[in-house]
């Protein structure tokens, strides 16, 4: 992985048990960055967390056009950035309208976008004609 | 979801054996919790030490044990976090809510 660009581009049934699939090949492009001189567990750790985090956000978006739907998710590495585009074609929300967790209330959810926003460095969620994107941008330092 | 139920002492220990406490299975998890208190069980011990990943979603089924046990006045612990799965617990504030212990026989002693 050096140099040149890299571009995954994955689609997976909107399923809950194909979660480990996508992690894994997270944590899979974390161990293999030749330019990366951080700690790469840990990279590995939260590539794995925010794949898993924006696709279970996917699976909740999904719309309900057919029953049998699929996720796209786009990995993308370019010299010292990497890109991680995740695809839903449902309803989508207002990501600057999400708070973050009320730390001293115990909510059972709400934390998941507040990840992905404490572990890359800009999160974006947008509507094109036909779908919603949340894109996830992280310098590979 | 791959769960070991050993008592000692009226403590229940739930062994999570899974790689993985995610959004796939971690509502499992939070009926197994769930059925223990509702069943009359006071204290709950819920060890992590083969899981190497939590989600958002394995947080959130811990909290709702966690609230479980206080509505039935009973206790819920952690024990046995792997350093990836306990700076999840600090990034989320977490760490502050549970009691969190090294191994599960350290935190059975401190259930006395």
């Amino acid at each position: 992985m050096e140099g040149n660009a890299i571009e995954v581009d994955i689609k997976v049934p909107n399923k809950t048990r194909y979660l480990s699939l996508i992690g894994r090949i997270g944590e899979d492009i974390a161990r293999e960055l030749e330019r990366y001189s951080g700690d790469r567990e840990t990279l590995a750790y939260h590539l794995n967390l925010v794949l898993t985090e924006a696709m279970v956000n996917a699976i909740k978006h999904a719309g309900p056009k057919e029953p049998e739907k699929l996720v796209r998710i786009v990995i993308t590495i370019r010299l010292d950035d990497l890109t991680i585009r995740v695809y839903d074609d449902g309803q989508g929300f207002d990501i600057n309208s999400i708070p973050p967790p009320n730390f001293e209330e115990l909510e059972d959810r709400g934390r998941g976008i507040f990840l992905i926003r404490s572990l890359m460095d800009s999160v974006s969620y947008r509507k094109n004609c036909k779908e919603n994107i949340l894109e996830m941008k992280k310098k590979l330092v | 979801m791959n769960l070991e139920q050993e008592t000692r002492n009226d403590i229940v220990i739930l062994y999570v054996k899974e790689e993985r406490l995610d959004a796939h299975n971690s509502v499992d998890l939070k009926a197994a919790v769930q059925k223990l208190f509702e069943e009359g069980k006071k204290n709950v011990l819920v060890d992590l030490k083969e899981v190497r990943f939590i989600d958002s979603s394995g947080l959130g089924a811990l909290v709702s044990g966690f609230k479980n046990a206080i509505s039935h006045q009973g206790n819920l612990k952690l024990s046995s976090l792997q350093s990836q799965v306990k700076s999840m617990f600090e990034l989320t504030r977490l760490h502050r809510v549970f009691e969190i212990f090294p191994s599960a026989p350290e935190a059975v002693e401190n259930f006395q």
